[in-house]
């Protein structure tokens, strides 16, 4: 099986199509101005122009999944004994998350250590992550708030993707980084493709250098500054504490589990939850450990930059999309806040509540 | 410019107040961003232009002490409601008033460049060019304005302590103001559950929208989260979602102030103040009740009468 190949732009559909012929195949679509990864059917439009407005994390861990169904049934034997029938599904079919960006692709090697790389795997998780394939686009260049190169990251890097693909002339240069991905070359409208791997390499660098870096190189962040209650008072204090940053980030993975019932039957859900909602690990006894909205933003900022990169061989849990940039209401900057805890001269005191102008 | 006269009135009145809420640039030249000034130095960072989209009214009712924040006509009737429900102190509340031609919706913009990244942003009267990697584009404000400038009755803050530049009255037109609630009742109930169906279900239920609301009053109560009543799973079906907004709608019914929040604020792009304008419609025919322009006014649901003048039910 060849490893690298051409497809001409007018031939995407078919591709699309042919990818779905044995699998489910999320991809970007565009409703109204909207771009939204929606499993493909031939009434929608993809869209590959810009970065859809969410990641396809959905694709692999739904925004809402059942983890099992129950239903409370009566025993014959003893009437006043109630018995509960559970049923769970972990029988998902093949997929392909086609058209997501390289940043997309790598938030799920973030989700996968956690989720698959450990000896409590999470069974829907893992499932349906090694049926889905994944086929990314590179990006011509960065858009707005996009860093993925000052994380590690980049508009042409392959981690996380099975086939990445580079707009050239007339079409995009294919090449497969697995084996799962060399099985796609082998689609019958993917042409050779050697004649345009300069071309493509020589995007892939451009679009690289374009991209900014907004920390110094392999600056730690500094332990003072980050346990600074005026830092981050000073830092938040224009956020919302709505779920948009978390709920849009390709690597963020937090959850709830709630059952609900109605009469004798019922579903135990899993759905997306968000450090920023100010219920987030609010417990039963009406504690929370995060009762201030400052504290639940340092959660967000720390798991992804400090506690994670701990636990997981320096791995930073952001890929820089942006999203969280471009989309937030008030446009509250991660990098921006992560440079000055990656500030080499960062100075608490500088940010002192009786200081608070030294920040500018 | 009135930028020069709003940092002059900023640095007068910050020795009285703890905190001065205005606009600085944000991440690029396309984003503002909020700014919460304590001390004159940050003065300089200030910025007034069409990009400041943001209602920064919606601070008021969280901060502990005295404080001033900039309004633009709109964002000065959130004041004045806060002040009808008695959700703020007005003798805590210094209003840096700016008369304003209009702003620009960031979305539209960034669809007229195709969604470059922007480079640098430059306004002369009634346009604003914008610079991308491909080129230089310069659009006109009227085209890429949000729906609400397009029919804005309150160029002048309704209630100000301070005005940065002379006041403007209004050249458009009242009935304007429902043109595009108008246009949507002229369609058929299934042509109408079908739009809001097509919207809806792009909601990731972020919030968003009822976090920046400033009248949304429960935030963090939302009983579109509480276990107990349990109204809302939270699964993400299109039901849900849909429940979800009727009641952000119906708790916002008399109240919205038509700031327009809700809808710049969504990522996912879903026209979410439309319900809410619709309302305030019927509201306004029922009640003859505008939220948001008169301090003395009473919200009418707030008030019981018996006999309303409107309601035929009553005079059975
Ligand atoms: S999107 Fe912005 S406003 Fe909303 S919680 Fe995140 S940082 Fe705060
Ligand atoms: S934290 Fe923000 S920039 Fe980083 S991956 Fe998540 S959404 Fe993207
Ligand atoms: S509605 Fe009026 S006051 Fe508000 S931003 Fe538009 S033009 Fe300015
Ligand atoms: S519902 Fe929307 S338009 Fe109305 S007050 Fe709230 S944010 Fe503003
Ligand atoms: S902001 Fe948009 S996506 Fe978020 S909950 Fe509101 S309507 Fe839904």
């Amino acid at each position: 099986m060849a490893d690298k190949g051409y497809l001409p732009k007018e031939k995407i559909k078919e591709f699309v199509e042919a990818l779905g012929k044995d699998a489910a195949v999320y991809a970007p679509c565009l409703e109204g101005d909207t771009i939204i990864f929606r499993q493909y059917t031939p009434d929608k439009e993809i869209s590959l122009d810009r970065p859809a407005n969410t990641p396809p994390k959905g694709a692999i861990y739904p925004q809402c999944e059942t983890l099992l169904s129950f239903e409370f049934k009566k025993d014959a034997a003893t009437p006043q004994k109630m018995d509960v029938e559970l049923k769970a599904n972990t029988d998902f079919p093949k997929a392909v998350v086609f058209g997501g960006r390289p940043c997309d692709a790598k938030g799920f090697t973030v989700i996968d250590r956690v989720f698959v790389n450990t000896d409590t795997a999470d069974p829907y998780y893992k499932k349906r992550r090694e049926n889905t394939t994944i086929v990314t686009k590179c990006c011509n260049g960065p858009y707005a708030g996009c860093f993925c190169v000052g994380v590690g990251g980049g508009p042409a890097s392959r981690e996380g993707s099975d086939v990445v693909m580079t707009e050239v002339e007339g079409g995009y240069y294919l090449e497969a980084v697995t084996d799962k991905g060399k099985a796609v070359m082998s689609l019958p409208m993917i042409q050779d493709g050697s004649s345009y791997e300069a071309k493509a390499k020589q995007a892939n660098e451009k679009a690289t250098a374009a991209v900014r870096n907004p920390f110094p190189a392999d600056a730690k962040i500094s332990p003072e500054l980050f346990d600074s209650g005026d830092f981050w008072e000073r830092v938040v204090d224009k956020c919302l504490s709505c779920g948009a940053c978390t709920f849009l980030c390709p690597t963020c993975y937090c959850f709830n589990i709630t059952d609900e019932q109605a009469i004798t039957t019922g579903e135990r859900i899993r759905s997306w939850d968000s450090c920023m909602f100010q219920h987030f690990t609010l417990e039963t006894s009406g504690h929370n450990p995060r009762p201030a909205k400052y504290k639940r933003f340092r959660n967000r900022v720390g798991h992804k930059f400090a506690y994670y990169p701990e636990k997981y061989d320096g791995a930073i849990a952001c890929t820089g999309c942006g999203r969280c940039i471009r989309y937030c209401p008030v446009s509250v900057d991660i990098s921006e806040i992560v440079g000055y805890l990656k500030d080499p001269k960062a100075d608490p005191k500088q940010w002192a509540a009786d200081k608070k102008d030294a920040k500018n | 410019m009135s930028t020069q006269k709003l940092k002059e009135i900023i640095k007068q009145v910050l020795p009285d107040v703890e905190t001065v809420i205005c606009w600085q640039e944000g991440f690029d030249k396309l984003n503002v961003t909020p700014i919460f000034i304590t001390s004159p130095e940050q003065v300089d960072q200030v910025v007034w232009n069409p990009l400041c989209a943001q209602n920064l009214a919606g601070y008021l009712p969280s901060q502990k002490k005295k404080v001033a924040v900039a309004v633009k006509g709109c964002d000065s009737r959130t004041i004045v409601q806060y002040m009808q429900e008695g959700l703020i102190d007005r003798d805590n509340v210094v209003i840096i008033g700016i008369p304003c031609k209009g702003i620009v919706s960031k979305k539209k913009v960034q669809k007229a460049i195709g969604n470059e990244p922007v480079e640098d942003v430059t306004f002369t009267d009634g346009s604003i060019k914008v610079k991308t990697p491909s080129g230089e584009k310069t659009l006109s404000l009227a085209d890429v304005c949000p729906t609400k400038c397009t029919s804005c009755q309150f160029p002048t803050p309704i209630v100000y302590d301070q005005l940065t530049a002379d006041a403007i009255k209004s050249d458009k037109p009242a009935e304007s103001v429902y043109a595009d609630v108008v246009e949507l009742e002229g369609k058929t109930l299934e042509e109408r559950k079908a739009y809001f169906a097509s919207q809806f279900d792009k909601c990731i239920r972020c919030y968003a929208c009822r976090n920046a609301c400033p009248m949304c009053v429960c935030q963090d109560s939302c009983i579109a989260e509480t276990r107990d009543p349990h109204w809302i799973t939270q699964k993400n079906s299109l039901d849900e979602k849909v429940m979800f907004h009727m009641i952000h709608a119906l708790h916002l019914a008399g109240r919205c102030v038509e700031c327009g929040e809700c809808e710049r604020v969504c990522p996912m792009e879903i026209p979410v103040a439309k319900l809410k304008k619709k309302i305030n419609k019927e509201m306004k025919d029922l009640f003859d009740y505008t939220p948001g322009v008169n301090p003395e006014d009473k919200p009418p649901m707030y008030t019981f009468n018996v006999d309303e003048a409107k309601i035929k039910e009553h005079k059975l």
